[in-house]
């Protein structure tokens, strides 16, 4: 289940808010589209990017889906864990297989995410 | 959206089914990467029923169909099967296809489910009156049985035993007490069958290999799993690889048109192609840098520009792969660009296939 103390996009990642960084990543919903990841493009630290913009790109065999950051600021750290074997994201989207750390340039756009449960009627809705 | 005589079946064994060219096909069950090593290393099933099949008959089935197939149909035993195509007037290909000869007079073409309509329709029009083309879909449902278990697993379910069966030949047989058409081939560059039986008898008959086929280890596939053995095997797949704008010169499949057996359709235009100079071809590459060039990227060689026309993961070697339509003359082992969503990627023609099965050792 998405776990309640995350905030999420429509393009369905998520990110976890500690004091001023964020966690970045996509939702166990996207993992299951997508299949199994086998490529993650995500960007240097030091980049600074801002709320809906694309960041980086996650791939399966399939397909090929950009990555939106749910929130402005410049990426402190990518798991490079996660970069050498993307299977990580399919096992534990919201664990070990998050993205990007970054630093969070405004503490504003937070409330215009969804929570936990909005989201799940989201996924809901768009699967009619 | 169509559907096949299995869908009941895709439906319960949980497969994510998408719209494949009109129809709901299963794209995977339990996951891409673990399908394909299902076929590499034991054996999967995949429904290819969309697929379409033409019949050719009539007193002049041989001489029609030599006038509208680049291959020499007249090689052909009763129970052999050709791969060949369907070329237009400028060589280019209508459809890639299976030749199966049951009788002198008596042919089955087996064609790609999307192009199904417009091949009848071509055939119809190129034969004239002196065979009869009939569109024979919806009399087929098609399973095929692929990998190196699948000898083991029908030995014991068909009759007579197919194990005998050469590399593109067929016979009708019994599976499951169903008679059908049991062919060698299959698009995964494994050895495997392809069951052509009647549509109502098709759920049974998979339930039944997926029953039997368990000390083997059988696994429904999908057609993501198809896709990527297909390309590790440089498989040509209609619409990406292959169509109405490439020669078969320029594919690779020059093997499949023989000049010297008289005149067939596109003929005087792969003449033409030969005696200029094939222009581009299709070569095999693998990714220097990271990403995954995929259908349709553009490709920029030191001989000038080209195209992507498939590109993967491929899950045998752990890497990208793809193929690419390049100017001619671009060697093996030479690298180029390729534009992955505004990136510029390296990349580098290597020998094809990818992928080769060993063949067995002797028993």
């Amino acid at each position: 289940m998405n776990p309640e103390n995350l905030h999420y996009t429509q393009s369905h990642e998520w990110v976890r808010i500690d004091g001023d960084i964020g966690t970045i990543g996509i939702t166990d919903h996207a993992q299951k589209e997508l299949g199994e990841i086998v490529y993650l493009e995500l960007p240097e630290a030091g980049h600074v990017f801002n709320a809906d913009e694309e960041f980086g790109t996650v791939e399966s065999v399939k397909a090929v889906s950009e990555l939106f950051s749910p929130i402005s600021g410049e990426v402190l750290e990518v798991n490079k864990s996660a970069v050498a074997e993307p299977g990580i994201v399919n096992d534990d989207p919201f664990g070990d297989g998050w993205l990007v750390r970054i630093k969070l340039s405004t503490d504003e756009e937070v409330g215009k995410l969804m929570n936990a449960e909005q989201y799940a009627e989201y996924v809901k809705s768009e699967e009619k | 959206m169509r559907r096949t005589p299995l869908f009941d079946v895709h439906r319960e064994l949980g497969a994510k089914l998408i719209d494949f060219g009109g129809w709901e096909m299963p794209v995977q069950y339990e996951g891409i990467l673990e399908e394909h090593r299902a076929v590499r290393e034991r054996v999967g099933l995949f429904d290819v029923s969309h697929m379409g099949e033409l019949e050719v008959t009539g007193g002049g089935a041989l001489a029609a169909l030599q006038k509208l197939t680049p291959n020499d149909v007249s090689k052909l035993d009763d129970g052999g099967i050709q791969y060949s195509s369907f070329l237009t007037e400028r060589g280019t290909f209508v459809d890639d296809l299976l030749v199966y000869r049951r009788a002198a007079d008596s042919y089955l073409l087996v064609v790609n489910a999307s192009n199904t309509a417009k091949d009848f329709a071509w055939a119809r029009a190129h034969v004239g009156g002196a065979a009869m083309v009939a569109d024979r879909s919806s009399a087929y449902g098609l399973i095929a049985v692929q990998g190196p278990a699948s000898a083991r697993l029908l030995a014991r379910l068909c009759e007579p035993d197919p194990s005998d069966l050469p590399y593109y030949g067929f016979r009708t047989a019994r599976v499951l007490g169903v008679p059908m058409l049991v062919s060698r081939t299959g698009y995964t560059g494994e050895d495997g069958f392809e069951l052509y039986l009647p549509p109502e008898a098709a759920p049974r008959v998979f339930r039944g290999l997926l029953d039997a086929g368990r000390p083997e280890g059988v696994a429904p596939c999908g057609l993501g799993a198809r896709d990527t053995l297909r390309l590790e095997a440089k498989m040509a797949l209609y619409g990406n690889d292959i169509d109405e704008t490439v020669t078969p010169w320029e594919a690779d499949l020059g093997w499949t048109v023989r000049m010297n057996k008289g005149d067939f359709t596109g003929r005087d235009a792969l003449a033409r192609q030969k005696a200029q100079g094939v222009p581009r071809r299709l070569v095999g590459f693998e990714m220097v840098d990271r990403g995954i060039a995929r259908h349709g990227y553009a490709a920029m060689s030191e001989k000038g520009p080209g195209l992507v026309t498939s590109g993967t993961h491929s899950p045998t070697l752990g890497k990208p792969i793809g193929l690419a339509l390049l100017p001619a003359g671009v060697p093996v082992g030479e690298a180029f660009a390729v534009d992955i969503r505004g990136r510029s990627a390296r990349a580098r023609v290597v020998e094809t296939p990818f992928y080769r099965r060993k063949k067995e050792a002797p028993a």
